[in-house]
């Protein structure tokens, strides 16, 4: 090994105040700092690249006049908002205005930081677990952030943030928000309490962890369906089959795919609301237990069996929907379930439920409103650029990563951070997020909205030593692609 | 190099000045507000580099000879009548003679019923007989403590803030200091010296580390500063206040400064201030 002396301090020339830095310090003005030995910017300009080195695309390129939208031919930078840098109220033109030469068609990507006021995160927690009725209030430090929203496929969801916390309430449950969404929207863990229900840590890409517990697999189906997916390996070797879950409990002698399969009823009876034959509501409690249940006991949502059915010796499974817990039982001479060992293909269809279960996930997508001020900093005409993004004229994107715009009014946006570059949010005190945004669109359409065309600057112009590259997230579209824009509809029409 | 930019603000009636460290609010009240906005836009446009000619010795504790620049020269004579009683360089001086000379350069160029150059919370005023500015004083967190008014008859033309969190380092752990004084200059240095005075040496619950350590460029060297100080006791709290108090008081009975009002962990002392609802609220967090 041999080491290469760095000079212990490097000198600053981004102002005349000339400051030198030693490593890990930052200059005078806190914007730029020496990091192992480089001048960096503490905020640099992201640039997204999808291929290995930066070049000067000139257009013109013979093997793009076929030109399909596919990603691969891609390897221009493209320039995201994160670091852009902003100025709150948006008072001057979105700092850099790039024009790249994109197949003979101009590029413009507006890059702006937005200060989002309107803005907050969805976040989908992948579990069965009861983390709160609809609509409990989430709290991060006892400060109210956002609530439990209407929950999804095997997902609980939480709505957090927005105006009402950030500025509708007091400040300091604004500041709590506003750094809770930070962290969440740069991926970092925040630890939340639901009133009435648990403390579960969220972080983006990451399991969840509900009251201390990391849950690690996402159920396969409800109850019911997990019925179905598994009837025909249960029914050799065991009689009856409940699928425990805080949604739909199955019962495998009862369900259609036992009838299917001429399971005999059994006489086993459970608890709970039953809906259709073999399917039961709120056998128990929501909770933490046995397929998002309070159960712990899976005996205690049964049932004393009929004794005109039910018979001694008869085999009896538990499983919880994600297979993390089972429990087998044969009933005794009076009918009572007796633990049980079980047998090996019975074990093995236990763990053939684990393994269809997807890995539990939260997924945090950032969801804003690009209001008139930000909407200033691209276009004179504010309101043109929202009639540009509905007819299809500008792709929106949020650090590269596509954004969903919204239909209606405004520019609503939400993108999932995993997508977006590390470090991409920012906040100011009023309190907001700082988030990146982007625009892209022709030079011709750019014009036509009242865009500030004399601050255009060439691509290469930004593309400087200051600039920090990352590397094109995977199954993201390339924001210059003609295939994200009506006018390549119209071309192709014409061909 | 970076330039100096100018923008206005989007309610078309302030100017925003940023050349590296110094961003500059400017607002203008009277006939001739463009005018004044192009002055501070000059004149602004070779400060930086003005200062940073004169650095090292800015860095250093005054000497016999005075530098040679307009705002260095603002800066050496607002400290001077400190040096003799505490360790002070031109540098506590920097914000609020920026602001100061902004504010001269207008002045001198058109005539203005009102104005103020707000250099990141060091605030130069202007005031034409019978007008009065109101100015929030806020902590660090946005915390409300207060307002002030200063009346034209009033001899303020320059306020200041310091204390902890904020881009300087301080040497004592006051929250904020603001001080009212004849210039912005003025006001700035006693800031920085009051804030520093509020303290309790020996505490061990306050940590502290060389400034050079966190900032090898400071001009306070080696000189501890206050790195953390944690919820201190009340009587603690008011034994630090008292220092400042006292070094504020004598600054005020020699002149230097017209008023202060001191802010730690929810406690407050006001010294010949002219505050309006400046009552310490309580604080709103724990």
């Amino acid at each position: 090994m041999v080491d290469v002396p760095k000079p212990e301090k490097i000198r600053c020339d981004a102002c005349p105040v000339m400051c030198y830095i030693a490593e890990g310090k930052i200059g005078a003005c806190d914007r730029y700092a020496n990091h192992s030995g480089d001048l960096v910017r503490l905020d640099p300009l992201t640039v997204i690249q999808a291929g290995g080195q930066t070049v000067k695309f000139l257009g013109n390129v013979a093997d793009t006049q076929d030109w399909d939208g596919d990603i691969i031919q891609a390897n221009r930078p493209f320039v995201t908002a994160v670091g852009a840098g902003t100025t709150y109220p948006d008072y001057k033109p979105a700092p850099f205005i790039v024009s790249q030469i994109v197949e003979d068609v101009d590029m413009v990507t507006v890059v702006t930081e937005g200060i989002f006021s309107y803005c907050g995160v969805k976040v989908k927690i992948d579990t069965d677990r009861h983390i709160g009725h609809e609509r409990a209030i989430v709290r991060v430090d006892g400060e109210a952030i956002g609530h439990v929203m209407t929950s999804e496929y095997g997902s609980k969801m939480l709505s957090l943030g927005g105006v009402e916390h950030l500025t509708g309430g007091s400040k300091k449950e604004g500041r709590v928000t506003c750094d809770a969404l930070l962290r969440l929207c740069n991926r970092e863990p925040v630890e939340m309490t639901i009133d009435d229900g648990p403390t579960v840590v969220v972080q983006a890409g990451h399991a969840p962890v509900i009251d201390g517990k990391p849950e690690k697999l996402m159920r396969v189906g409800c109850g019911s369906a997990a019925i179905g997916m598994f009837a025909k390996q249960w029914a050799p070797h065991v009689d009856e089959v409940i699928v425990v879950d805080d949604h739909i409990t199955g019962v495998l002698s009862e369900h259609e795919a036992g009838k299917q399969l001429s399971v005999p009823a059994t006489g086993i009876k459970i608890k709970g609301r039953r809906s259709t034959p073999g399917r039961y509501f709120q056998v128990a409690e929501p909770g933490t237990g046995w397929g998002g249940t309070n159960v712990e006991d899976p005996l205690s949502i049964l049932k004393p069996a009929d004794p005109k059915v039910a018979w001694p010796g008869l085999r009896l499974l538990f499983i919880s929907t994600t297979g993390e817990q089972y429990a087998y039982f044969k009933l005794d001479d009076d009918l009572k379930p007796v633990p049980a060992k079980i047998s090996a293909p019975l074990l093995n269809s236990a763990h053939r439920v684990a393994e269809n279960c997807e890995p539990s996930l939260c997924s945090v997508l950032f969801m804003g409103g690009a209001g008139g001020s930000l909407r200033a900093g691209v276009t004179e005409n504010p309101v043109q650029l929202t009639k540009s993004v509905k007819d299809a004229l500008t792709y929106v994107s949020c650090g590269g990563a596509q954004a969903y715009v919204w239909p209606g009014g405004g520019i609503t946006v939400m993108a999932d951070v995993m997508d977006m570059p590390t470090m991409s949010f920012g906040y100011v005190p009023t309190p907001a997020l700082v988030a990146p945004i982007e625009f892209t669109l022709r030079r011709s359409d750019y014009s036509a909205l009242g865009g500030h065309m004399d601050h255009i600057q060439p691509v290469e112009e930004v593309l400087n030593s200051g600039i920090r590259t990352v590397g094109k997230t995977a199954g993201q579209p390339d924001p210059n692609a003609p295939s994200n824009y009506r006018w390549s509809a119209k071309t192709k029409d014409k061909k | 190099m970076t330039g100096p930019v100018a923008a206005i603000l989007p309610d078309g009636r302030r100017l925003h000045l940023n050349h590296g460290p110094i961003d500059l609010v400017v607002g203008v009240d009277g006939p001739a507000r463009d005018i004044a906005f192009a002055t501070a836009t000059t004149r602004f446009e070779t400060i930086l580099q003005e200062l940073a000619d004169e650095l090292p010795s800015l860095r250093r504790a005054p000497g016999q000879k005075p530098p040679q620049g307009s705002v260095p020269r603002r800066m050496y004579r607002a400290v001077v009548p400190h040096a003799a009683a505490t360790f002070v360089t031109p540098m506590a001086a920097v914000a609020g003679a920026v602001a100061d000379e902004v504010l001269a350069a207008m002045h001198t160029a058109t005539p203005m019923t009102r104005a103020y150059v707000n250099n990141g919370g060091d605030i130069a005023l202007h005031l034409d007989a019978g007008q009065s500015f109101r100015m929030a004083m806020a902590g660090l967190d946005g915390t409300d403590h207060g307002r002030i008014e200063v009346k034209a008859d009033a001899p303020v033309r320059g306020l200041a803030t310091s204390g902890r969190g904020g881009r300087s380092m301080t040497m004592g752990v006051a929250d904020a200091v603001t001080v009212l004084a004849r210039t912005s200059a003025q006001a700035d240095v006693a800031a920085t010296l009051i804030a520093n005075a509020v303290d309790l040496p020996n505490y061990p619950a306050i940590t502290r580390q060389p400034a050079c350590v966190i900032d090898p460029n400071s001009d306070l060297g080696d000189r501890l500063v206050v790195k953390n100080c944690p919820q201190l006791a009340r009587s603690d709290v008011e034994t630090a206040l008292a220092r400042g108090q006292e070094v504020a008081a004598r600054m005020e009975s020699d002149g230097l400064i017209a008023g202060a009002a001191l802010f730690l962990q929810g406690a407050s002392r006001l010294l010949a201030f002219p505050a309006i609802g400046a009552t310490q609220k309580v604080t709103e967090h724990a």
